[in-house]
């Protein structure tokens, strides 16, 4: 073997001066630009300043009655009369839990078994655009449990199709759970009325409001819902907090059993600075809902017109009109959503695909599928999302480097096909 | 250019060789940005991966470490490009009654064009992978491949398909080491690298071996035919041509008095040619759809070493090119074990000259005049 040029490409010769590892640390950003709100939220200091005594000073149990006991419980109680007061509910109609998965566990398997224990019809009806914490949970009780489930259709932009809603409804059963929002394509349902037929037919209504807390009207009443799911980090309140809505009077299996917590609805000791942060966090977007929502809609349509002006190939999914006013989500056929999101990784922009896969192994998106979208198709899908933090020099800068992505990826698989 | 100013793309498997690439190229201040391929999920496993190289563990394992050294990492799908162009090659090459490697289809049409165009596409000024062999200038400037200091590790073979455009981009980082040296860099950066197995040379097969692939995947190879001599005399019968390699002795499943080996399979036929150990050797091969590493193919005959499997020494020769992108390689010695659809690579000493596809082996031909 003979020695190596040491005109070694670039200088590298393999022996690397040595260099600090922190030194070597690089952020791979330009500029940070975050477009993800719909996946979670920075924690509002005012939030993060109301949890903060709850950690190591007001430490107690809840369920304790001596003094820190009986402070962490009016903690959790005052949050609960807070957050009851945006939902236009009782207090004791408010479950707390770990977020919205857990929430919508909750209400799923707890209406199936309860209905089941009582010898009621228990079909369990919901839709093919929801979060899979509902669509899993139902299909993991049908497959498994051998409980009767019903997926009701959904037109090209995402909403139910009333009709056979209510074709399901008439069939009987325990629940429908239809989602507020889609977190993937944004279409907001028309709650009141499929709450209204699912009550005709004697079920009850339960909807996944996760990405609609601190956007829509949560007013439980208006909704006519029987159950509720919001999460609070979806609404800069912190991650593992969330909560269920149950009307009085609904009986629900306990899903997680134990000591007698939450109304014998969920066991575990309360969180208390989560849940004191979920009550802070529901009741500044409560209060500050109309100037957040005019202007998180004003830098979507920025977005969504810049978009499909720079990018004459996208097209929206989703709504056009009833849509979350944060959300905008495209399909741009032929890019492979992954490779999208690294390009705007790279150039500091976080969003994110209903397709988005960290092995490479992305499947098309149900939900697009849902829709009627190709499976090909089903792969290309974007979801930009906006918040408190975005500025319309941000969606300008995005929307640059997209169309320049864009561009540049349909080059390479252009080429790469020929 | 400034180094930090420099972008790598570290093609990374979550294994130590390509871990320690990326570290190398950390710590000497390029901008490195890791991704890992998703080639292949066997949809005969219902589309889970059970391959070798890119199971949702290695993934993890490759996220680790990019999470360890603070570079992004990104795992590319590249499923439908891989199939098509290596899987598919792999089953077609089968099919031919031909020996294929298709390593050296992955490094020529995913590594160092699919991942390099992305690469490119993403800014980067480089494609660095954990291979075996290093990349020098000549006066000229051209690039040049040589073997991986490391002998026994060396990977250069794998490589030899590749050009002047793309060795340019390619960085080879731990081809200047033992693989000694590179386990121990690993613990030097901290990498905590379960010590697994080497990386499969045919990765996507999966648990069982490339006859389960093919019994799977392309049933029609695997039909059954004759054994027979080189004097036509049948002995016995195969259950497919692909599960037999020229040189094999093993697994005939037919008894005789002396040794017999696996001289040919002839496709035409569908029949394994057996024979004695003495009919296996062969001097002489002709090797066609020839890539020289420099661009310019010699005009002339020259000396060299032949190298006719990854896992083979280069053996001294005479290499004479032939018109229509075709050489022929006059070995000192006879070769056992010469399989048309293998490549023939030559080599200079560590110099890796380029190589091409076997056609066939013959007793000498005639010279060239």
């Amino acid at each position: 073997m003979t020695r190596p040029d040491k005109a070694a490409v670039l200088g590298y010769n393999g022996r690397c001066p040595p260099m600090s590892h922190e030194a070597s640390r690089k952020m791979p950003a330009k500029a940070e630009v975050y477009l993800d709100y719909s996946a979670s939220t920075p924690v509002d200091p005012r939030v993060l300043e109301a949890m903060m005594p709850y950690f190591s000073r007001i430490y107690g149990n809840p369920s304790s009655s001596h003094r820190l006991g009986r402070q962490a419980e009016q903690a959790v109680e005052a949050a609960r009369a807070s957050a009851a007061e945006v939902l236009n509910c009782r207090p004791s109609e408010i479950v707390f839990t770990s977020g919205g998965s857990e929430s919508d566990n909750l209400a799923i398997r707890g209406a199936g078994w309860q209905a089941r224990h009582q010898g009621r019809p228990s079909r369990l009806i919901t839709s093919p655009v929801e979060h899979s914490a509902v669509l899993n949970t139902v299909r993991q009780m049908g497959q498994l449990m051998n409980f009767e489930t019903s997926i009701v259709p959904v037109d090209q932009h995402g909403w139910v199709d009333i009709a056979a809603f209510r074709a399901a409804c008439s069939q009987g059963g325990a629940l429908a759970s239809i989602i507020y929002a889609s977190n993937e394509i944004g279409t907001v349902q028309d709650l009141p009325a499929l709450a209204a037929i699912a009550g005709e037919h004697g079920l009850l209504f339960h909807t996944d409001a996760v990405q609609a807390g601190g956007q829509l009207c949560l007013d439980v009443k208006r909704l006519g819902v029987d159950m509720l799911s919001l999460s609070a980090h979806k609404f800069y309140g912190p991650k593992g907090v969330g909560l269920l809505y149950v009307r009085d009077g609904i009986r629900l299996m306990s899903s997680q059993s134990g000591g007698g917590h939450e109304s014998g609805r969920r066991a575990g000791t309360p969180n208390t600075a989560f849940i004191v942060g979920l009550a802070k966090a529901l009741e500044l977007a409560h209060k500050e809902h109309e100037r957040r929502t005019a202007r998180l809609r004003a830098l979507r349509n920025r977005l969504i017109q810049g978009l499909l002006t720079r990018v004459p190939d996208a097209k929206l999914s989703g709504h056009p009109q009833r849509r979350l006013p944060s959300h905008a989500s495209f399909i741009l056929p032929g890019i492979d959503a992954n490779r999208l999101l690294m390009h705007l990784d790279m150039n500091g922009i976080a969003a994110s695909s209903g397709s988005a896969c960290k092995t490479g192994n992305p499947q098309p998106s149900e939900v697009l599928l849902a829709l009627g979208c190709a499976p090909d198709e089903a792969k290309c899908g974007l979801r930009l999302s906006v918040g408190v933090h975005t500025s319309e020099a941000d969606i300008d800068y995005a929307i640059d480097v997209l169309a320049k992505a864009v561009s540049r990826l349909g080059q390479l698989d252009g080429e790469r096909m020929r | 250019m400034s180094r930090a100013k420099t972008r790598v793309v570290a093609a990374m498997s979550g294994g130590l060789d390509s871990s320690v690439a990326a570290a190398l190229l950390v710590e000497a201040g390029y901008d490195v940005v890791g991704m890992m391929m998703r080639l292949w999920s066997d949809p005969a496993m219902g589309g889970a991966a059970h391959n070798q190289c890119c199971t949702p563990r290695q993934m993890a394992d490759a996220r680790r470490v990019a999470d360890t050294l603070g570079i992004p990492f990104y795992a590319l799908d590249t499923q439908e490009v891989f199939r098509r162009r290596v899987v598919q090659y792999f089953i077609d090459q089968h099919r031919q009654g031909l020996t294929p490697n298709p390593c050296l289809e992955c490094n020529r049409h995913i590594r160092f064009d699919w991942l390099l165009n992305n690469a490119l596409a993403l800014d980067a000024d480089y494609l660095a992978t954990g291979h075996y062999a290093r990349i020098d200038r000549d006066s000229a400037g051209r690039c040049r491949l040589r073997a991986g200091r490391d002998a026994s590790k060396d990977q250069s073979y794998a490589l030899s398909v590749l050009d002047q455009r793309q060795l340019r981009r390619a960085l080879f980082p731990v081809g200047e080491y033992a693989k000694s040296e590179v386990r121990r860099l690993a613990i030097k950066f901290g990498l905590n690298l379960e010590s697994r197995k080497e990386s499969q040379d045919l990765c996507f097969l999966g648990k069982g071996d490339y006859r389960h692939f093919l019994n799977a995947h392309a049933p029609d190879v695997m039909t059954p035919g004759p054994i027979m001599r080189q004097n036509g005399e049948i002995l016995g019968e195969h259950g497919g041509l692909s599960n037999y390699t020229i040189g094999q002795r093993r697994g005939l499943g037919i008894s005789c008095r002396e040794p017999l080996y696996v001289l040919a399979l002839d496709h035409v036929r569908n029949a394994l040619i057996v024979g004695a150990a003495a009919a296996l050797g062969r001097d002489t091969l002709l090797a066609e759809r020839v890539h020289w590493i420099s661009g310019r193919a010699p005009e002339r005959a020259f000396r060299a070493q032949v190298k006719i499997r990854y896992r083979s020494r280069p053996q001294p020769a005479l290499v004479e090119p032939r018109p229509g992108r075709q050489f022929q390689v006059t070995f000192d010695a006879p070769q056992r074990g010469i399989a048309p659809g293998q490549a023939a690579v030559i080599y200079q000493d560590d110099l890796c000259l380029g190589g091409g596809s076997i056609v066939r082996s013959e007793e000498p031909l005639a010279a060239p005049q």
